[in-house]
Formats: structure tokens, C-alpha cells, sequence
């Protein structure tokens, strides 16, 4: 038996591609005869199309023009809700919302035209903020402004209030965030009704695109054709936007005559234009007895989804369900909203609403503890959620759960007593300008998607043997730098005892791989790697069935045993498709049961100095602790984990979109700021392992989970600094001065 | 449209080791030049503002944004990519290192990351990790929190004072 | 990239006469163009006029740090990466090295000019703070009159405008040697969106020396970014010179500046941040000359 590789670190399947440049990312592709594309977008937040005029001196007769009266099937982006357009016909519903499409070969003459298409819109009034559209200032979706909205019930909340030593409300707010991956946007397509619709592109989610071209263009899903190139970067921000990307490079191909269309946003454009973090409001009415202990629960979260559903009811559904965190309660009530605004839509981003509702509650926590004169981590460990016990949805966690070690692991590697005691004695000499201050966060992060969820996408993955017993992995599942074609990679070389270079994984490329769901919701190593396995083992179960494999195999045996049975039969392949764990049972009507057939758990403590000369926060030292189930791959988890911090940091501190009538006003990466490798503190990591079983060798999600944590964290730990309470985020140092009362 | 004033210009500069001319509109970025008529596409394009250094090159020696050198400043000049650099002999250990620590995920950056981490140690062979973090500030990422980056530089500076005459 | 190209003409000027003759000839048109990492900026979001632009990097005349026993003079292409190397500037005038570490980053300082930080004249640019605190002048040449030096003080009028005719080229910037003598104090602080690549919030440079009786012999407060244009506190030094730095003369000082400034709201900050950040940064400079 080889060495296994699951738990090592290997390198990287892709590295040498990426550190030499050679690896093809959509702009990197060039076709024959190719046109470059733009949008045209409305810049109005609301209101009625009456026309579209083309002026100036351009040669409008060399251009491909597309409106939405080009359209030659359905005009919608086919998600979960169908009101969201390809392109606006009658109405606009925020100010980047698409109108016209331009094609041309000059990319320079294109901006210049882009420049000279102008709307005549009739406006309507808008709304802008999440307490506008809840009062109805206008009614701008549906009847009353609302997409979705969530009730949980978990035992008789309203009881509780007259028993409880302690009521304790707050309010909290965060900020959208715009996902920033390195690569913009960009999609090419050839489109014509005689070939059928093939795009390129930098996406997360080859299906989302291809359900959401077929009825754009009417066609049947083997003539829509969807390729991911080498992505750089995603965190949700290419989970389905470039659906809308690659129906308007595909319309104006199908309208240039089937000539390949590039559409490549700029950094500016993408910015803008894309799907950022939704902001979030979070009510919290809390009951607490004297010595600490959670009573009860009642929680408020509103979500901003901006002009159009797209995937809010499920970042809501996320948010809702992660609310009360891992405690326990026997009463809880969680109701929440998401309500429309005229600005983009906003969508998915790492985290995914529990970032958003964690913030809430884990500042909310070390606030009444504070109000309890108990410690913040006392309070918390008075009220960890154990084996057993259930959480807000009524989901009996089965699983061992580690919190308390978690807890003690974390207080011990960030020094928790000794440094808290030196902070208050620095703190209190007021010798120095610059306070220090300690915060924690408890949290977790339900891996895969939410209840039936699995059991609807019913993900399947095939693998393929090849000549000399070379294995191809076939899966949706795309790699966007978090390590999907290593781990892939690793699971199958373990579960084959085969080499790890022996095995490759396939582009993902609709015509040739099947549909193993999107790459989201820290599902790809849970939930596709252990079906990666099954479909590997699947393979190993033909040969032995058909007598060309032994018991036992070394890679000499495996390799002849492949080759004699693709001399007999041409093909050997094996699927995995996915089945729902017994344990998971939810109940969508009532909204109680099994959220998630697995949680990452983890305690985060961040130590901030706050200058009070200028009231700007920095992180000096983060130690992430967390239970993910088996690593399979500790350098790339400490990876996601750091990178994941690292972004929250970005949330928590300084990552602002300023929005202003809808449209951000700051979209640049000159002004709108995230962290450079001089802002950064050390990410220490640490992992208890606590294996699951339905997971590849045990392993849960990682993805998520390290983006929930630490915005709470800093911000307790500003108020430890400063005894200050601020309550939302991003705290700029602008919103902490204020908050400290000295402006 | 504005009344068209330029008018295409040749110009000649020694790219990866080795001359070449084109014809281009003066104030094209050397980013679009190389990338478009150079067929050279390891360099990246991230903002186009000089923020991201994604697009990172060297221009006589120098580290600098492509994106904001228009191709007219490079005639005469020598400029080196990723493409020309990758196998030379002290920028080899920087790419193993990279692989090695996983300081590159998805890769967009890297590039200009390898780029800017040879600057730095051809500069500085043994930095602190102070000057590392000043040296890589240019150079934005979004997927690694720079951990791994910087775990990479100091594998790769070893590696480099290691190597009998790979370094500089 | 939203400029339409052709719009865009940029000449190469082979010597600093060539480059004079072009802006001569150009009818005020001609725009200069330095390392780029301004102009490329605002070409990319298509918000530069298009038009004629000439050339001088790379021009030997405008190049290179010369040191007299009167004066440092530094030509006008002198980028961050040389200014930050200098052994003469480290010593004498750490606020402009440092004005030079924390502008953009590596990339950016590698092209960026010291003349081009003046001419933009962006009153959040990184080093005039330190030029007017150190008292810098500036040598301006043109092909019609020759060359002029006038004082950095004062050269900027107002937002964007500055003492410079259509035809003139910012050759030079030189600097008195030993600013404050040997004992002074040198405090530069930028207060950005973050710790590299930041546009400022507020900006200090700031010059102090006392005498024996710890009375305050000199005192120059530059601030940026809180202004039109880049601000020199004459109004501030008055309180504090020829006085002990006591608690009451700090806390004049402070309520001074605040008073000087005339900060706006943009989308980097507030005015009233500014406002108080530019009080609580004048007192952390007097408070460190006071000790």
C-alpha cells in the first residue's frame, strides 16, 4: 500500500500552470473572427424604457446591436424566481440594469459607442434602504416589497420574557461586500440556431449557465454547451451572475451571425454591476438568567436583496438558520425578511447570510454578558450546544461536537487570561494613544446545501479509466483556487491505491461532464468528494466483478487490469449519484429538522490595537480554531481558512460599498479598500479533527465557515479596547470615532 | 467621435531576451500589447488602475504595472514576463516555492506575485518578513489572506541562497 | 480600457529643448507626460481629455539628486524607489523618504515622479506636505522665458491650479539643507484607508525644534487633504512658536487647526473626521516635541 495521501500535502495539480502563466483564463482565449461585446446599462434606478437613441458620429451600421427584442427565446434569468431579465424591455428596476448589448471587433470604438447610446427612461420612485422598503415608501416588488420571509418557532418565546433575570435587545448592521476576486468577469460565446450555444468562461456553476441559456435561446440541453475556463477567483461572485454574462455574449454572437463574442468587464464594470454581499439588519431580544443561561430567543434579520430575487431567499434561508448559533435554547423565535431595493441584486458571497446574522448575535452575546458581569466566554460556555441537543430548527445534532475543547484550545493559543490582563493594565495607565483589546466568536457553518436541498440537485459524479490505468474525474464541480482538482485528485488516489499523478480531473465542460451541482455552500469536499470516491471505488468494483482485478493490486496490476478491460470493452466508467443521509430529515412548510447533514464548528479570537489618535483598528494576531472533520489537505484548509479570515477582516474593518441612488460610487480598487499584505495579522490555525461519516474519509466543508467568525470577534474586541459598543460594520474609523463620542 | 490625431507608431524594444517591433497607437498600454499582438498572456489584467499588480512586468529590471506604461515609453527599453522569467535560474526556486506552500490558489495573481517576489530578492536576498509584506503590497490576492505568500517568499529565498550561483 | 485610443497622441521628446519646443508649439494643448501611473489612471476610466500629450521620461535633464552645502535638488523625474534610496535625503529629510515608502507601492514608486506629484496637484498627494515643510522652491522652463525658480509655498493656487503656464515644464525641486537644524523633530504621518496603496484621509508633515528653555524655536505644520489644496498652518505654527509646549498651548494649537482646515465629505472620509483627526494629529506631533 502506498503511502495515503489524504491528510498529506500535496501539490498543487494546476501549480505549475499558474506560477508559469500558462494557465487559459477567459481573456487568455481568442477565437477567429471574434467581436468584443459591452453593455449598455440603464443608470436610471427605476422607471419606464420609452426609447433608445444612437448619436454621435459613430458608424452605428458596422455594430452588432441587441435589445430585448432580439431575444429568440425566453427573456429571463432562469434561477429561482423569474423576474429578473436578460435585458430590460418596459422597465428598469435599478441603474445597472442591462438595456442594449454592443458588438464589435474595435474594443476602443466600442467604448466610444457605448458612450452614445442614450435613454430616454421615465422615472418611478425608488427605494434604497432596507427600513424604506419595509415602510413601503414605494412599492417597488410585488405587493408589499418582500421576496421571501422565514418563520422559526422553537418552544413558547413569548413565555419567557416575564421569568428571565435579564431582557437584552440590540440592534446590528452590516455593510455589502463585493467579492473582489483578482479576475473580472468575462464570458465568450458562439451562438447561431444552426450550432446550438457554447460558451466560455469564469464561473463557478457550468449548470447554472447552461439551465439558464436554454430558455433564453429555446433550445434543449444537449445544443447549450458550457465550458469553465481556468477562474480565477470566485467566492460566490461567479455563482450565478455569469449566467447573465453569457447570455449576452451568446445573444450578440446569435445575432452577429454565430461570429464569436467576447464580454470581458473591466474591473470598474464588475464592480458595479455584479452581485456584492447583501447588507443585513438583525434585531436581537434576548433572555438570560442571572448565572447566564440562555432563556430565550427572538430575532429580527432583514436582508437588502436589491432589484431582483436571484438567490436571496436561500442566502435568507442560510442566515435564518445559522441566527441563534450553536447554543442552546428551548426558545427561540427567528423571523426574517428579505426585502427589495433598486440597486443591483445582491448575491452570493462566502458565508452565504450567516455571516450576516453570526455578526448579530455573537457581538450581541458579549454585550449581555457584559450587562450579566459575566465574562464573554463564560457566558458562551454556559450555553454550548452539546451532542444531542438540538439547535433553532430543531435539528438534534448526532454528531460528537467538540465546542468546549475548541473553546479551550482557542483561549489557550491566543493567550486569552494573560493578554486580557495586560491589555486592561496598557489600556488603563493611559500611557499610550493606541488601546488593545481581546474579542471572541463562537460559531458554526452548516456544510452542503440546506435540508432537502441535496436530495433536489441529486449531484452525480463519473470517473473514467484510461490506457495504462490512468483515471479522469468527471464532475461540474469547478476548481476557483480553493484546491477542487487536488483534493479530487487525492481522494481518488486513495481510494484506488493508485498514484496521485495517475489521476486528472476533467474541465468541466457540460457536453462531457455530468451534473454534480454547484460549487457553493462549502460542498465540493463533503458532499462531490465522497461521491468522487464512490464513483473511483465504482471502477474498482467493474474490474473485480469481471475478474480483471485481484483482492489485492499494486499500480502494475491496477494498470494491466484497466488496459485488458478497455481492450474487451472499449469503455470503463463508473457514476456516484448522491443520497441524502438518513439523519437528514427537514421539513420546508414548518421549517424545522436536519438544516444540515454536517456543521464545521470553530472559536476565533482576534487581539486589535485602536489608535485613538486617528480611531483606526488593526488586527494584530488571529487565532482561528476549528473542527472541519477530517483535513484532507492541511495546507490547502489553513489556506482557506487564512484566505477566508482575511476577507472577513476586509467585512469587519474596511471594505465600505457606498451606494448612492442605488449605483456604488466607489468602485475601484483604488477606493474601495480591501487589505494588503502590509494590513494582515498572522492567521494561526489550528484544527481539531472530528471525523464525519458521511464525508470522504470524514471530512466536512471548510470553505465558509472562517468568513462568519471574525467580524464579531474584532468588533468585541474593539469594545474590549475601548469600552466602546459599535454595532455595525464595516467599523471605519470614521463609525468608531463617532461611536467613542468624539466627533 | 473625436477627430482621430494619432496615428499608429512602430516600436522596437527587447522583449524576453530577444527584439521586437510593433505598430500600435502611442499611448496603448504595454499590457494590451503584450497580451493582444504579443500573444503573451501570462500577464494579467486585475484593474487596469495600477492597484492589483496582476499585470506586473519588468521594465529594464524594474518591477512596474503594465497597465500604465504606455507602449511608446517602452521603445529602446527591455521588458521581461512572467513568460521570459519563469525558467531562469533564481526564479525557478520562487515558482517550486509557490507550488510547495500553496501561494498561489487561483492563480490570477501569481504572475505578477513570482514578478514581484524576484525584485524583492533579487534586491534583498534574505528579507525580513517587514520588507516582504512591503515589497508584496502592490501585489493584491484575494484567496490566500498572504500567509502562504509569504511562507513561500522565505522557502524560496532559502532555496535561492542554497543554490550554488542561482543567485544574483 | 473606456478611452477611445486615437483620441490620444503622445510625442517622444529627445532632449528637454525638443520637449520645450513641442509644449511651445502646442498653443498651451500639450500636456506632459511622466511615469504614467496619474494619467494612465484617468485614461483607463476614460475621464482623461483626449489630446496631445509629450514625453519626458527617460530625458538625462530632468533626472538624477544633486547635493550642494546649500541645497539637494532633485529633477523633476526622480521617482519614489531613488528618493527613498538617497543617503542624503534619509538623513535630512526622513518625512520625504517616508512621503516616498507610502506612496502606492514598489510598482507605482518605480514610476512615479516626484515632479509629476506636484503638477497633478491632488491635495491628498503624499509629498508636498513634506516639500512645504522643508521649504522646498521649484524650478519652472519654458522655451519662450527661460528658466524660474519660485517657492513651493504658494505655487499651488487653488484645487488643481498652480503657477505654471501652459509652456512650462517643472524641471526641478530643490531643498535647503539640514531643514531645523540638527535637534528638530520630524513627524510625518499619513492617515489612509489602509496600511500600503492608500489615498489619505488626512496627512501630516510637520517640523519642530525648541530651544534650551524648551521654548519653540521652529515650527511648520503642512497638512493634506484637508484643503483645495495642500496646507500649510501658518495660523497653528503662530500659536505654538516662541512658547513652552504646555497642556493650554497644545490644546490652542489643536483648537487652531481645526479652525485652519477646511475639510470636506467624499467617499474616503468625512469632514468632521477630518476635521478632529487633524486637531488629534497637530497635539501627537507637539506632545512628541514637548518630551
Amino acid at each position: 500500500m502506498p503511502a495515503p495521501l489524504i491528510g498529506a500535502s500535496v501539490g498543487r495539480k494546476e501549480g505549475q500552470e499558474k506560477t508559469r502563466g500558462a494557465a487559459c483564463y477567459v481573456d487568455d482565449m481568442t477565437l477567429p473572427g471574434m467581436l468584443h461585446g459591452v453593455t449598455v446599462r440603464s443608470r436610471v434606478p427605476r422607471g419606464r424604457i420609452r426609447g433608445i437613441r444612437y448619436e454621435g458620429d459613430i458608424p452605428w451600421n458596422e455594430f452588432t446591436i441587441v435589445t430585448a427584442r432580439d431575444i429568440p427565446g425566453k427573456n429571463v434569468v432562469t434561477l429561482l424566481t423569474e423576474d429578473q431579465p436578460f435585458l430590460a424591455d418596459q422597465f428598469v428596476n435599478h441603474p445597472e440594469e442591462a438595456i442594449v448589448l454592443l458588438a464589435h471587433t474595435d474594443r476602443f470604438l466600442l467604448e466610444e459607442a457605448r458612450r452614445h447610446v442614450a435613454f430616454d427612461i421615465d422615472p418611478l420612485p425608488p427605494v434604497f434602504s432596507i427600513e424604506d422598503s419595509l415602510a413601503r415608501k414605494a412599492v417597488v416588488w410585488g405587493e408589499d416589497n418582500v421576496m421571501k420571509s422565514f418563520l422559526v418557532e422553537k418552544g413558547k418565546v413569548d413565555d419567557v420574557w416575564a421569568r428571565a433575570d435579564l431582557v437584552f435587545e440590540g440592534e446590528y448592521e452590516t455593510g455589502a461586500q463585493e467579492q473582489l476576486y483578482i479576475e473580472p468577469q468575462g464570458m465568450i460565446a458562439q451562438a447561431s440556431p444552426a450550432d446550438g450555444v457554447t460558451v466560455w468562461g469564469s464561473l463557478q456553476c457550468p449548470y447554472y449557465v447552461h439551465k439558464a441559456l436554454m430558455p433564453l435561446f429555446g433550445l434543449p440541453p444537449d445544443r447549450v454547451r458550457v465550458v469553465q475556463m481556468t477562474t480565477g477567483g470566485g467566492f460566490g461572485g461567479k455563482e450565478e451572475y455569469p449566467s447573465m454574462i453569457g447570455g449576452h455574449a451568446a445573444l450578440l454572437s446569435w445575432k452577429a451571425g454565430g461570429r464569436p463574442v467576447k464580454i470581458i468587464y473591466d474591473r470598474a464594470e464588475d464592480m458595479v454591476a455584479t452581485t456584492k454581499r447583501h447588507p443585513s439588519r438583525t434585531r436581537h431580544k434576548t433572555a438570560l438568567s442571572r448565572d447566564g443561561r440562555l432563556l430565550g430567543m427572538e430575532i429580527d434579520f432583514v436582508v437588502d436583496a436589491g432589484a431582483y430575487v436571484t438567490l436571496s431567499p436561500v442566502v435568507l434561508s442560510r442566515g435564518t438558520i445559522h441566527a441563534a448559533g450553536p447554543y442552546r435554547c428551548d426558545h427561540v423565535r427567528i423571523r426574517s425578511r428579505a426585502v427589495a431595493t433598486n440597486a443591483p441584486p445582491h448575491g452570493a458571497f462566502r458565508g452565504f447570510g450567516a455571516p450576516q446574522s453570526i455578526f448579530a448575535l455573537e457581538r450581541h452575546l458579549d454585550r449581555a454578558a457584559r450587562a450579566l458581569g459575566l465574562s464573554p466566554e463564560e457566558l458562551r460556555r454556559r450555553n454550548l450546544l452539546r451532542q444531542g441537543e438540538t439547535t433553532a430548527t430543531q435539528q438534534e445534532v448526532l454528531e460528537k461536537i467538540n465546542l468546549p475543547s475548541l473553546l479551550d484550545l482557542a483561549l489557550e493559543k491566543s493567550e486569552w487570561r494573560r493578554r486580557k490582563e495586560e491589555f486592561a493594565a496598557h489600556n488603563r495607565s493611559g500611557a499610550d494613544a493606541v488601546k488593545k483589546g481581546l474579542g471572541l466568536a463562537v460559531f458554526f457553518h452548516g456544510s452542503g446545501f440546506t435540508g432537502s436541498g441535496e436530495s433536489y440537485l441529486a449531484s452525480v459524479v463519473g470517473a473514467e479509466a484510461g490506457r495504462g490505468g490512468r483515471v479522469t474525474v468527471l464532475a461540474a464541480s469547478t476548481e476557483i483556487g480553493q484546491g477542487t482538482n487536488t483534493i479530487f485528485s487525492q481522494i481518488v488516489a486513495d481510494a484506488l491505491a493508485i498514484p496521485y499523478d495517475w489521476v486528472e480531473v476533467a474541465q468541466p465542460d457540460t457536453s462531457r461532464v455530468p451534473n454534480s451541482g454547484p460549487t457553493v455552500a462549502s460542498r465540493t469536499a463533503m458532499i462531490v468528494g465522497k461521491l468522487v470516491e464512490t464513483a473511483a471505488l465504482g471502477l474498482r468494483d467493474k474490474l473485480r466483478a469481471g475478474g480483471f482485478l485481484g483482492v489485492t493490486y499494486d499500480d502494475r496490476a491496477w494498470a494491466e487490469a484497466c488496459d485488458r478491460y478497455l481492450d474487451l470493452h472499449g469503455t470503463l466508467q463508473a457514476q456516484a449519484k448522491y443520497e441524502l443521509p438518513p439523519h437528514v430529515k427537514w421539513d420546508d412548510k414548518t421549517y424545522t429538522g436536519a438544516a444540515y447533514g454536517a456543521f464545521g464548528w470553530a472559536v476565533y479570537v482576534a487581539a486589535v490595537s485602536v489608535d485613538t489618535v486617528t480611531y483606526e483598528t488593526r488586527v494584530d494576531d488571529f487565532v482561528a480554531v476549528q473542527d472541519i472533520g477530517r483535513v484532507l489537505h492541511p495546507v490547502f484548509a489553513a489556506g482557506q481558512v487564512e484566505g477566508g479570515v482575511a476577507q472577513a477582516i476586509g467585512f469587519a474593518l474596511y471594505e465600505n460599498v457606498i451606494l448612492a441612488n442605488g449605483r456604488m460610487v466607489n468602485g475601484k480598487m483604488t477606493n474601495y479598500v480591501m487589505p494588503t499584505s502590509v494590513d494582515l495579522p498572522p492567521i494561526r490555525v489550528f484544527f481539531q479533527e472530528v471525523p464525519y461519516e458521511y464525508g470522504p474519509a470524514g471530512a466536512k466543508g471548510v470553505g465558509e465557515l472562517p468568513m462568519d467568525g471574525p467580524a464579531p470577534a474584532i468588533l468585541n474586541a474593539i469594545e474590549d479596547a475601548l469600552g466602546v459598543s459599535v454595532r455595525k460594520i464595516p467599523a471605519l474609523p470614521e463609525v468608531v470615532m463617532e461611536a467613542a463620542g468624539c466627533l | 467621435m473625436p477627430v482621430a490625431r494619432a496615428a499608429k507608431i512602430e516600436v522596437s524594444f527587447t522583449l524576453n531576451g530577444a527584439p521586437v517591433t510593433v505598430r500600435a497607437l502611442p499611448m496603448a498600454r504595454l499590457l494590451d500589447v503584450l497580451r493582444e499582438d504579443l500573444r503573451l498572456t501570462g500577464t494579467k489584467e486585475g484593474c487596469g488602475e495600477g492597484e492589483c499588480g496582476a499585470c506586473s512586468v519588468f521594465l529594464n529590471g524594474r518591477l512596474v504595472t503594465s497597465c500604465l506604461v504606455p507602449i511608446m515609453q517602452a521603445e529602446g527599453a527591455r521588458v521581461e514576463t512572467i513568460e521570459g522569467v519563469a525558467d531562469q535560474p533564481d526564479v525557478v526556486p520562487i515558482r517550486e516555492a509557490f507550488v510547495a506552500c500553496n501561494g498561489s490558489q487561483c492563480g490570477i495573481c501569481t504572475p505578477g506575485m513570482i514578478l514581484a517576489t524576484t525584485a524583492l530578492l533579487r534586491a534583498r536576498p534574505n528579507p525580513a518578513e517587514t520588507e516582504v509584506r512591503e515589497a508584496l503590497a502592490g501585489n493584491l490576492c484575494r484567496c490566500t489572506g498572504y500567509v502562504k505568500i509569504f511562507e513561500a517568499v522565505a522557502r524560496a529565498a532559502e532555496a535561492r541562497r542554497g543554490a550554488a550561483g542561482g543567485v544574483r | 480600457m473606456r478611452a477611445w485610443l486615437p483620441g490620444y497622441d503622445l510625442l517622444r521628446a529627445k532632449s528637454l529643448d525638443a520637449a520645450l519646443r513641442i509644449l511651445a508649439d502646442g498653443g498651451g494643448e500639450t500636456r506632459v507626460f511622466a511615469g504614467g501611473t496619474d494619467l494612465m489612471v484617468l485614461l483607463e476610466s476614460g475621464d482623461l481629455p483626449p489630446g496631445r500629450f509629450v514625453s519626458v521620461w527617460g530625458l538625462p535633464e530632468l533626472s538624477g539628486i544633486s547635493v550642494t552645502d546649500a541645497h539637494v535638488t532633485l529633477g523633476a523625474l526622480t521617482t519614489y524607489t531613488e528618493i527613498q534610496a538617497h543617503p542624503v535625503l534619509r538623513a535630512e529629510y526622513p518625512m520625504l523618504c517616508e512621503a516616498a515608502r507610502l506612496t502606492g507601492a514598489t510598482a507605482i514608486q518605480n514610476r512615479g515622479t516626484i515632479g509629476g506629484n506636484i503638477v497633478n496637484a491632488s491635495p491628498a498627494a503624499d509629498s508636498p506636505p513634506a516639500l512645504l515643510v522643508y521649504g522646498a522652491e521649484v524650478e519652472l522652463i519654458s522655451a519662450a522665458r527661460g528658466a524660474r525658480w519660485v517657492g513651493y509655498d504658494g505655487f499651488h493656487t487653488g484645487y488643481k491650479r498652480m503657477d505654471r503656464r501652459p509652456d512650462e515644464l517643472l524641471r526641478a525641486v530643490r531643498l535647503p539643507r539640514t531643514p531645523g537644524g540638527s535637534g528638530a523633530v520630524h513627524f510625518y504621518r499619513k492617515v489612509g484607508t489602509r496600511g500600503a496603496q492608500a489615498i489619505s484621509k488626512v496627512m501630516i508633515a510637520a517640523l519642530g525644534r525648541r530651544d534650551a528653555a524648551g521654548v519653540v524655536a521652529d515650527c511648520r505644520i503642512s497638512l493634506g487633504s484637508v484643503a483645495p489644496i495642500v496646507l500649510r498652518c501658518r495660523k497653528t505654527e503662530a500659536v505654538c512658536l516662541d512658547r513652552p509646549l504646555t497642556a493650554e498651548v497644545i490644546a490652542a494649537a489643536r483648537a487652531a487647526v481645526m479652525d485652519e482646515v477646511t475639510p470636506i465629505d467624499d467617499i474616503r472620509s468625512t469632514k468632521a473626521y477630518r476635521r478632529v483627526v487633524s486637531g488629534n494629529l497637530v497635539a501627537q506631533f507637539l506632545a512628541l516635541l514637548a518630551k
